[in-house]
């Protein structure tokens, strides 16, 4: 996968003899590739690395942005595991990522699969399906979700009439967060959309001496598709769970309260924000920030250890 | 079963014209579901406000013009139009920050072999997967110390110092790609840098640019957290800032408005969406692979 494999190429490509007549051109090309990255390398030192360590300094402290922050060690780590709302808020995001996650990426894989026949107007249906992950984090959609997802409104009237009377999704503290998982489903576009381009690149043959050797549908999925889509399927589950974590704005306009009923949709970022910059506890917010930089981390850590045992990249197949 | 495929086999193959019927058949329930949505806010844009919620019918059976006209009056003194110019502004140009600095960023990754081009790009791409709320409150601490909340600098800063890592990575990718003989060349015959980035690599990469311009435009368009972070004042309000002052005045249980902006607002999304959707889709499927 190109993320990973990427620093390698440039190693290579790096490690080429140059001729010593061009050692000028070496000592220019330095300086024209810093002058040509300086407005990343600005950012990166203004805007993400200089942040982080501020940030990590708050996050031992005791800030309201209007007094000088005060050293207060691990208060605000104590605190926060004490607190029952942040433990609350740990609980509802952990389930939204792992039952929205998991959804989305099969309904995704399902329906690229589908789409992976020649068939007309292919093209179109890729397109159509790929549309919400364009408009599911709006303010726009947030709002027709909670029409929808009301007491007396679509999904209420549409899963009656199949018997099934949940009443309105939104009011109940036991619903409201599966309406949020019901939207981030309904963006399976996007990762659908690197998917059909992984099975593109499988190559035709494999099927075909499959079926020679009699491997009926199931075991070609299994033993040829999904060892060949493996490197894809890493990279979806990488992204869409670090997204996932790191759901705002769709919470906070559905719910409306930030925090739904009996805090059902109180997600991390929304509790964050509100202890940030509702309540200027900046130091507090900021440990918040860092216990999930340290989640995100540990997820992609496992997730790139557990690679060696399920994701085979092309050379060893070969 | 039999009828159907003797109904069917005018054509080639029986048993590959039924497979093809199952297959549209399937794709186009899912297409009903996926975009049901989509054409519910349309619909229910043009029902009156006490219905839109408990009305299935994807069509108002009359429609009104009511919700929409009731835009014209505005929000608290503001005309709906101040909003769209708003984000109009900052979609706009948040697209000249991030063409401009992710494509001088990618030229120098890509075609420049610069001492310690290695660990800058693995930062880079650490900076990918790295949570925006981390940099959140040092950021506004920040800004707010520069006196510069309440403006769109906060906002914009970022796109002309190519912190979206996402976009450079797709720009670097497609500058690999092009062939190495052309930048060679124009080197033999004495072109600098800036020359050969402006004259021959810019051009070439037309397609990742367009993606990447697409891609901004429609993520600061719906962009909620920074715009509800920076600004507060509501003449200096965007879009989607502007729909939740709106919730807030005419109350929540109050659709018929709210849905009819809804609406306006996704028109600029799914206008673009239609236009470019080959560029958006191919720079997604790229991003994954190779």
């Amino acid at each position: 996968m190109s993320l990973v494999k990427d620093a390698t190429v440039l190693a290579d490509e790096r490690n080429v003899v140059r001729p010593v007549a061009q050692k000028r051109r070496g000592r220019r090309d330095n300086l024209a590739g810093y002058l040509f990255m300086s407005p990343w390398l600005a950012g990166f030192l203004l805007l993400t690395a200089g942040p982080m360590i501020a940030s990590l300094y708050y996050a031992f402290t005791d800030y309201n942005l209007f007094a000088a922050p005060k050293w207060i060690g691990l208060d605000n780590f104590t605190a926060m595991f004490d607190d029952p709302r942040w433990q609350k808020s740990v609980q509802v995001t952990l389930k939204y990522v792992v039952i929205g996650t998991p959804l989305k990426l099969l309904l995704a894989l399902g329906v690229a699969l589908l789409l992976n026949q020649s068939r007309r107007g292919q093209g179109l249906y890729r397109a159509a399906f790929y549309a919400p992950s364009l408009i599911g984090a709006s303010v726009s959609v947030g709002f027709v979700w909670r029409a929808l997802f009301s007491d007396n409104a679509v999904v209420d009237k549409g899963l009656g009439s199949l018997g099934l009377n949940l009443g309105g999704w939104i009011g109940d503290p036991d619903l409201i967060l599966y309406s949020l998982v019901a939207l981030t489903v309904w963006q399976f576009g996007a990762p659908m959309v690197i998917f059909l381009a992984g099975l593109k690149q499988v190559p035709r043959e494999l099927y075909e001496a499959a079926a020679v050797d009699g491997a009926g549908p199931l075991r070609r999925f299994w033993n040829i598709t999904l060892p060949m889509i493996s490197p894809v399927l890493f990279f979806n589950v990488l992204l869409e769970s670090i997204h996932s974590f790191q759901i705002f704005g769709s919470a906070y306009v559905v719910s409306n309260t930030f925090c739904g009923p009996a805090d059902a949709t109180l997600v991390y970022t929304c509790y964050l924000y509100q202890k940030g910059f509702q309540q200027s506890q900046m130091g507090f917010a900021s440990a918040m920030a860092w216990m999930l930089l340290l989640a995100v981390a540990l997820v992609t850590a496992v997730l790139f250890w557990s690679q060696k045992k399920w994701v085979h990249y092309e050379e060893d197949v070969k | 079963m039999t009828t159907l495929t003797t109904e069917l086999n005018s054509g080639a193959n029986p048993r590959k014209r039924t497979g093809s019927l199952v297959w549209h058949v399937f794709a186009l329930a899912v297409l009903c579901v996926v975009l049901y949505p989509v054409v519910w806010v349309i619909g229910a844009a043009f029902k009156p406000g006490k219905k839109i919620v408990g009305s299935l019918d994807l069509l108002p059976a009359d429609p009104i013009l009511d919700n929409v006209k009731g835009l014209a009056d505005g929000i608290a003194g503001i005309s709906i139009g101040t909003f769209f110019t708003n984000s109009l502004f900052y979609a706009g140009m948040a697209v000249v920050g991030v063409v401009i600095s992710s494509s001088l960023t990618a030229y120098a990754f890509a075609k420049i072999p610069f001492r310690g081009r290695n660990l800058l790009f693995a930062l880079m791409i650490g900076t990918l997967l790295l949570p925006y709320h981390v940099l959140l409150i040092p950021q506004y601490v920040m800004f707010q110390k520069l006196e510069l909340i309440n403006t769109y600098v906060p906002l914009l800063a970022g796109k002309f110092l190519a912190t979206e890592a996402f976009f450079v990575f797709l720009m670097v990718q497609f500058m690999r790609g092009l062939p190495r003989e052309l930048d060679e060349a124009a080197r033999l015959d004495g072109c600098g840098h800036l020359r050969i980035y402006w004259s021959i690599v810019l051009p070439l990469c037309r397609p990742a640019l367009i993606t990447s311009a697409i891609f901004t435009f429609i993520n600061a368009w719906n962009d909620f957290m920074g715009p509800l972070i920076y600004l507060n004042e509501p003449s200096k309000y965007t879009v989607s800032l502007g729909l939740m002052m709106f919730r807030d005045q005419q109350g929540i249980s109050d659709y018929g408005g709210q849905i009819a902006m809804a609406m306006m607002a996704l028109i600029p999304v799914i206008a673009f969406f239609m236009a470019f959707q080959r560029y958006l889709i191919d720079g997604m499927a790229t991003s994954g692979l190779k």
